[in-house]
């Protein structure tokens, strides 16, 4: 019975899954190439580090420490809950048993974890609501944003409850164990009085709850900031190997300036399957490269990247994190619409809608943003396209730019002075 | 400063080493910082004059050279980068270029990582990664007696830092040089930017509470230094900025990294 009832359930959150995950494939077909994926030794070897060591998190000392051990619990306890999924289709209980010593230590690590994570979880809600941590509030965060994340730490919270539950009753109910728990049988000793058929309702009744509250959460993650525990590992892998410092080529533009340089070939016939772009940089939904929205799915608002953004610690209006979030609402606000009709206009546009021009101008371009990251998140890249929007679409930059271009262009150097003069440093 | 540094030195031309005949091993890039700007002038001397005293074989673009297209590239005007990349990247092939040597970090950068993409693919060398190599092995001599009782803090420039991961050189060399380097708190890959890149060198900054370079200046009075020492020609015009907006520019000098070690070499 039970297991009819938990492949039914199993069926539903992969359905559930499923719409959400079409939804966004959807999104993601609309978005345009940002450069091809290639390396996959390298990548993998980054995903590492990055990833499963948790490299950049530990610029952060404390807060890093804290999110790594709380990342590596996870896979730990994902490893249970893999079991638990096989346990529920098959009618058995702890199935990977067989592993022997690899089993009891997941089993161990999950364990310790589950205590562990949900004291962090404590930690992290009140430093979240009542210590006044700049880098959790910032005028791009909504009430939805903050509830959001107080969900996911709920829910995160109710996980590790359910888990440590499920293994104090399960010690407790049963003379032979299979498994390490050290914390949980320093616990499981305290409920002897209590008759074997409550602790085997009560392990139900934690199993069921655990592998439940996965499901939903599983489902409510596409709609969350914490879809980042979905979208972090695939962010970091697809990240861009070149040096923070590059910037990307636009090959369009370079077809032109070797027209205008070489103008035998304009009229050579022009290459097939490359048309010209609708349109140069990113203005709106439709200009987003894959890379722009992956960021934006994968992104948790933890504010590294404003919290050390030279303008936003003086005071300007940009906010790398806010970029990175209204490419996501935006996407949101719109997208659905481009997959149906692609020339859908609402007759907004992300910039001078959720982005205002003086935001894009206040970047420096330090990278100081992109370095934080812990998941290689590239606001950078994204700002610049936003410039070659009002630039190349426009001529929309502020007036003391058009005049270095002027320059550039007249004498070959940003300032007013002549070619002649390029040697009087050596006076 | 070294006295050599007071009368004109001898720079080579390319066009008129081209002409003999020889190609030179490197071309130096000066960039237009190091052409026009009055206090990054005496940079690019000072490391002409370093060059000239290693008997490097390079020399120099003068009139040719023209500005890479980097403030351009940085404020969204991809177009007019690009016909300056291309127009550049004529003139190196021209010349048979194999390897260039620049001071400012944007035209390294730039270089470096983007001109491969428009087909110019060229050994581009640092500075300070080079000069670093010539103390390591020993070509370049320095009397740190020079230099002793200064005490300097660096400014990593975000386009040699996080942009391509260089960090160590001028620390080697500062350290080679025989002074302190006391580190600013945001430092290395954490350094806060001087405020000038992206173009924001050229234009007013947004409305805000405070401008960058006095928010930079400040962490380098933090260290209480006798010179703030950068690699950058915007990173100089912010920091010296911010150190006349602190009345301080009479007790902390600005000077470039090859600056010191022309003041220190034998």
């Amino acid at each position: 019975m039970s297991q009819i009832v938990f492949s039914i359930v199993l069926a539903i959150t992969f359905i559930v899954f499923a719409y959400s995950a079409i939804k966004i494939y959807k999104l993601f077909r609309l978005t345009k190439p940002a450069y091809p994926v290639r390396d996959f030794g390298k990548r993998i070897g980054r995903t590492i580090v990055n990833a499963f060591f948790q490299e950049r998190i530990f610029r952060n000392r404390i807060a890093g420490f804290m999110h790594a051990l709380v990342f590596w619990g996870f896979l730990a306890i994902l490893v249970g809950s893999l079991e638990m999924v096989i346990d529920g289709l098959a009618g058995t209980e702890r199935v990977l048993s067989f592993l022997g010593v690899f089993y009891d230590a997941i089993m161990a690590i999950g364990d310790v974890s589950a205590y562990v994570i949900a004291l962090f979880i404590v930690i992290f809600i009140i430093r979240r609501t009542m210590l006044n941590i700049k880098r959790l509030h910032g005028k791009e965060l909504s009430k939805k944003n903050h509830a959001d994340a107080l969900l996911a730490l709920t829910m995160i919270f109710l996980l590790m409850v359910t888990l440590a539950g499920m293994n104090i009753f399960y010690l407790a109910g049963h003379n032979e164990i299979v498994g390490i728990y050290p914390i949980s049988a320093f616990i499981a000793p305290m409920f002897a009085g209590i008759s074997i058929e409550t602790i085997h309702l009560l392990h139900e009744i934690n199993w069921w709850g655990h592998i439940l509250l996965i499901f939903i959460f599983a489902n409510i993650l596409p709609y969350s900031k914490h879809f980042h525990i979905f979208m972090s590992i695939p962010n970091v892998f697809f990240s861009r190997l070149t040096p923070l410092g590059k910037m990307t080529n636009m090959d369009s533009i370079t077809k032109e300036v070797k027209m205008m340089m070489n103008p035998e070939t304009a009229f050579a016939a022009a290459p097939e399957g490359e048309a010209t772009p609708a349109r140069f940089g990113i203005l709106d939904a439709e200009d987003f490269t894959w890379k722009n929205y992956i960021d934006s799915l994968a992104c948790t608002q933890c504010g590294r990247c404003t919290s050390v953004c030279p303008a936003n610690i003086t005071g300007k209006a940009l906010s790398p994190r806010k970029m990175i979030i209204d490419i996501r609402r935006r996407m949101k606000e719109k997208g659905p619409h481009l997959v149906k009709d692609k020339n859908y206009s609402d007759n907004k546009a992300l910039i001078r809608g959720l982005i205002s021009v003086e935001e894009i101008w206040a970047c420096t371009t330090c990278n100081a943003c992109a370095k934080e990251c812990p998941l290689n998140i590239d606001h950078p890249t994204f700002i610049l396209d936003l410039r070659r929007y009002l630039v190349m679409e426009e001529s929309a930059a502020p007036c003391e730019l058009n005049a270095i271009f002027s320059n550039i262009e007249n004498n070959g150097a940003p300032w007013q002075y002549s070619h002649e003069d390029r040697l009087n440093w050596v006076e | 400063m070294s006295e050599a540094l007071k009368s004109k030195i001898e720079v080579p031309v390319m066009a008129d080493v081209f002409a003999t005949g020889k190609k030179p091993e490197y071309l130096f890039w000066v960039g237009c910082a190091g052409a026009f700007d009055n206090r990054y002038m005496k940079v690019a001397k000072a490391f002409a004059h370093i060059l000239n005293k290693l008997g490097i074989d390079y020399a120099v673009l003068g009139k040719e050279e023209s500005c890479t297209g980097d403030p351009a590239r940085r404020a969204g005007n991809e177009m007019l980068y690009q016909m300056q990349a291309m127009t550049n990247i004529e003139l190196f092939n021209m010349y048979e270029i194999k390897k260039i040597i620049t001071i400012c970090p944007h035209c390294f950068n730039i270089l470096k990582n983007e001109y491969p993409d428009l087909g110019g693919n060229y050994e581009v060398i640092n500075y300070l990664e080079f000069l670093a190599e010539m103390l390591k092995s020993g070509k370049l001599k320095i009397d740190k007696s020079k230099s002793q009782d200064k005490k300097v803090t660096y400014h990593d420039p975000c386009y040699l830092g996080r942009a391509n991961d260089i960090y160590e050189a001028p620390r080697y060399i500062i350290n080679a040089l025989g002074l302190k380097n006391n580190e600013m708190n945001r430092s290395k890959s954490f350094a806060l930017c001087c405020g000038a890149g992206g173009a924001q060198m050229f234009k007013d900054c947004e409305p805000g509470d405070k401008e960058v370079f006095i928010e930079r200046t400040e962490d380098a009075l933090k260290t209480n230094p006798d010179v703030i020492a950068t690699a950058c020609p915007f990173c100089m015009t912010m920091l010296t900025d911010g150190l006349k907006y602190k009345n301080k520019e009479e007790e902390i000098k600005n000077l470039d990294i090859a600056e010191l070690i022309a003041e220190a070499m034998v």
